[in-house]
């Protein structure tokens, strides 16, 4: 469409701007939309030990829709914590309607018209909408007393104009997931903001409340504010952004065009090269039953958040369970390390009876644990990564030998294990917490493999972790699989349940709903069923 | 990452020379602090430190200044052990006297001779504590009461049964003072003449406050049980999801921390006074809470501590020698306690970012720019 290159502008140093319209719908925009609304260049950013941002190159045209697409890591949140104040750049120039400015707190950002909607929301419970939009803001009537009443018409008028539905007396504890966001967003409006960063806003949300979402920023962008949205789900960006940015390493690596892009294309920029597969080739699932539960049941009745959960998981077997995040996955687990209380049901490992057995002692009798949070439940962030190794295996050798620790054994181990999982770390003295994401959960993979596991839960296993280490714990988790290891695998990265699981099962409101082949299903498919679609199948 | 709480109460280490400029640095400022309202109340400074430093260094005062010390040390001992794991035992105090109280009672009886009576004091002393703070360890796990709560009120409650106990059973009325009966001759522990120039000894219970400060130190860093227990400080999550039940190593915590108060008050009760009246002192307990802060409850850190304390308190009735109220001292203890607090969490926060830069330029170094993404070649 009039682009030589075809769909895709690569650049290695430095990007065209991507607002810049390229196809010709883009083109026919009036003159105030191709003003861009923020400009970013050559914006460098200096961390030690993270991904930082390099020669950012970036300009949002007003009135749009602007993605900023980028794997776990890449320097998304550097970027717009730059934009909105929390960081300063080392190098570069932001532009705000065509005019240089420096931000040195998210106050002068709301002063220029940008206005931040973080991922996880940030309202009092207790107040009503009114309150926790004038918080930190509050209307002054006659130097002292709050003009509330002034503050409910603005919030009426906001609302009205923007379609956000927002009723400004109800209690904040008394919304839905989407409406607590739209509340986010009108307090950002509410600030003057004329700009809107929204951090990865879906992540939060289901479906229908996604595209509830999408309308309400659809309506923004048409009474002519700008929106810059953060976000890894591509399927999302493709369907709602009118430009794309990818960042990559912590640089803008690509502009595209959502309508001349594919979503796998879009992932094999963000990642920089083919797609690692995460697919396991041949099956080793034996006919030895590890794990099996039975009717499995938590909660008080009537509010039950796991609801008859009972599944079986052969030796060399990947179970996997998808659904969307609050289901019933969380507690599953915690229920199976005997973390949590269970209402009724059995849980049997290697044919024994383990229902009434204390964490520790599953623990002990094989099970390994790779937690969905792995700074709070996988580390001491402030210990040594030897002392980390410890942690959990801490009545098994070679860490200990009668009730005293064994450093010696303890600090060998840990050696061992930063070699064969390739921990990135000048030495096993330094803490967890100076390790990158993707290092320390190689370490925790590395911990929960020794000590020969019967099951190993993998929660999340690859989240927040660069792709290399990703592919690296996918490596590990299959050649445990082909040594016999039972897994119980949650993610929502659904291609990596497809790929690892040999059988699939569907969790929804604490029931599971759904048997799938992996082999069968695309992540279309598999995401439906998660929403309740595939009831049935 | 660790709370300002974690750091505060030192679960967090500190490496290097870092570990001993923090304390050295705050102390020169609260005698900065402390000159300054000497200066303003028309005193001068360095007369007052300079009289604080002679009397010191008298070899009288520096064996008053170990024997307190020595008290002084067990208590942040026995308030230490709570702290390394989140758990707040402010009845420290009410542990120790009540310890003391019904061990000066059973030891007066003399039921035993000579050394083993020594024994069955201590014995005595320690499950006395240990069974006292086991209430609030219980009352937390099994209702959730807060121990900061629970321990103060039974400070309360210790007092009280303290002078019942005296009044009713133990009580002998000596002059107008009411105590507990002697402990007899045989069964004092003796003093060591250490320090030249004075006839007064060193307590021999400077020995067990060694033992105790090793012993302190191996079962934390060496032991499995230490393993949990700082774990549990550093992480309840993630220790609950390593196999280790928070509220069994709360009600163990509280009770290991009671059985440590039951050592405060044996000098005193075995090496000094021989009995509980009413000159026994008080307020240790809460000493020792100080001195665990200033020493970041690490074995050396508050043996320093309780020497510097000590030393203030002993020394500071001779700065009425020159008309400056003793009370200057308190002011000086509490500043550097503050100080301390804030220069560590200072130095915590220069070495965390000096790791991270320290780690990313290792990693750089020899395998590329890998794992530096982004940042410039």
């Amino acid at each position: 469409m009039g682009n030589a290159t075809g769909p895709l502008v690569y650049c290695h140093n430095r990007c065209p701007p991507s607002g810049t319209p390229r196809s010709k719908e883009a083109a026919i925009t009036t003159a105030t939309a191709n003003e861009p609304a923020v400009e970013l260049a050559g914006i460098t950013k200096r961390f030690p030990g993270v991904v930082a941002n390099k020669d950012i190159d970036l300009k949002v045209a007003k009135g749009r829709i602007h993605a900023i697409v980028g794997e776990n890591g890449a320097g998304k949140s550097t970027l717009m914590k730059i934009l909105y104040g929390m960081q300063r750049p080392d190098e570069g120039v932001i532009k705000v309607d065509g005019s240089p400015v420096t931000f040195g707190t998210p106050g002068d950002a709301i002063a220029h018209g940008i206005g931040m909607v973080h991922q996880h929301f940030m309202l009092a419970d207790n107040l009503t909408v009114l309150e926790n939009i004038v918080l930190g803001s509050e209307p002054r009537k006659g130097g002292v007393a709050l003009d509330f009443r002034a503050a409910r018409k603005k919030i009426k008028e906001i609302s009205d104009t923007y379609g956000l539905g927002i009723e400004p007396d109800m209690l904040v504890e008394e919304l839905g997931v989407g409406d607590r966001q739209r509340v986010e967003i009108l307090k950002v409006l509410y600030r003057g903001a004329r700009i809107l960063i929204l951090d990865e806003p879906t992540a939060v949300l289901v479906p229908h409340e996604v595209d509830e979402l999408f309308d309400n920023l659809r309506g923004l962008v048409r009474e002519g504010l700008t929106i810059l949205f953060i976000s890894h789900k591509l399927d999302e960006v493709l369907q709602v952004a009118d430009a794309i940015t990818v960042i990559r390493r912590g640089t803008t690596v690509a502009a595209v065009d959502p309508k001349e892009v594919t979503a796998r294309r879009l992932a094999e920029l963000m990642v920089g090269s083919e797609l690692p597969s995460p697919e396991t080739r041949e099956s080793t699932v034996t006919d030895v039953v590890a794990l099996a539960v039975r009717d499995l049941r938590m909660g008080a009745s009537g509010r039950s958040v796991v609801d008859g959960v009972g599944f079986d998981i052969r030796k060399g077997e990947v179970l996997g369970i998808a659904g969307v995040e609050g289901n019933g996955q969380a507690e599953l687990v915690e229920a199976i390390m005997g973390m949590r209380p269970i209402s009724s049901g059995s849980i049997t490992l290697n044919g024994r009876d383990i229902t009434h057995w204390s964490t520790l002692k599953r623990r002990e009798a094989g099970i390994g644990y790779i937690p969905e949070d792995r700074h709070r439940h996988g580390l001491l962030l402030e210990s040594p990564l030897w002392e980390n190794r410890i942690l959990g295996h801490q009545t098994r050798k070679p860490n200990v030998r009668g009730i005293w620790i064994d450093r010696a054994g303890a600090r060998r181990d840990t050696q061992r294990i930063v070699e064969n999982y390739d921990v990135r770390t000048p030495g096993i003295e330094v803490d967890a917490a100076a390790l990158s994401g993707g290092n320390q959960q190689k370490l925790i993979v590395g911990r929960e493999m020794s000590g020969d596991p019967v099951l190993l839960i993998a929660s999340h296993p690859t989240r927040g972790v660069d792709v290399g280490a990703q592919a690296a714990i996918w490596d590990h988790l299959r050649t445990a699989r082909a040594a016999g290891l039972a897994v119980l695998l949650i993610s929502a990265d659904l291609d990596e349940l497809i790929g690892l699981s040999d059988s699939l099962k569907v969790i929804l409101r604490g029931k599971i709903v759904a048997d799938i082949d992996p082999t069968s299903v695309t992540p279309e498919q598999l995401g439906s069923a998660m929403t309740g679609a595939g009831e049935g199948a | 990452m660790s709370s300002f709480l974690d750091r505060m109460l030192g679960r967090v280490k500190l490496g290097g020379w870092l570990a001993v400029a923090a304390p050295l640095l705050a102390v020169v400022f609260a005698a900065v602090i402390t000159s300054v309202i000497l200066l303003a109340t028309g005193k001068a400074p360095l007369e007052a430190f300079n009289a604080l430093a002679q009397y010191g260094a008298q070899p009288r005062t520096m064996v008053t200044i170990i024997n307190t010390g020595t008290e002084y040390y067990i208590s942040a001992l026995a308030v230490a052990i709570g702290f390394r794991m989140n758990l707040f035992n402010i009845g420290v105090d009410g542990q120790y006297r009540l310890a003391a109280v019904v061990a000066a009672g059973v030891g007066g009886a003399a039921l035993v001779p000579g050394v083993l009576n020594i024994v069955l004091v201590i014995v005595v002393a320690v499950i006395v504590g240990a069974l006292w703070a086991a209430i609030a360890g219980l009352l937390r796990v099994t209702r959730g009461v807060s121990e900061v709560i629970s321990t103060i009120m039974l400070n309360s409650i210790a007092t009280g049964i303290g002078s019942w106990l005296v009044k009713n059973y133990f009580g002998v009325l000596t002059g107008n003072e009411l105590a507990t009966k002697e402990i007899p001759a045989d069964a004092h522990v003796p003093g060591m003449a250490l320090i030249p120039g004075t006839q007064l000894q060193v307590s021999g219970f400077v020995v067990l406050a060694i033992v105790l400060g090793v012993a302190y130190y191996v079962l934390l860093n060496r032991t499995r049980f230490g393993f949990e227990l700082r774990a549990t400080g550093k992480s309840e999550s993630a220790a609950l999801s390593s196999g280790i039940s928070p509220k069994k190593m709360i009600l163990t915590t509280m009770i290991i921390s009671g059985a440590m108060a039951g050592f405060i008050g044996m000098p005193e009760l075995l090496g000094s006074s021989y009995k509980y009246g009413t000159n026994f002192p008080t307020g240790l307990g809460f000493t020792g809470i100080a001195i665990a802060l200033l020493g970041r409850n690490t074995p050396v850190g508050m043996a320093i501590g309780a020497l510097l304390w000590s030393f203030l308190d002993n020394s500071s009735d001779t700065l009425q020698l020159l008309d400056i109220s003793k009370e200057i001292v308190a002011i000086m203890q509490g500043v550097i306690v503050l100080s301390v607090i804030i220069a560590y969490e200072l130095v915590h926060r220069y070495r965390i970012v000096a790791e991270q830069r320290r780690v990313s330029r290792e990693l750089a170094a020899p395998k590329g720019p890998q794992q530096v993404e982004g940042a410039p070649a």
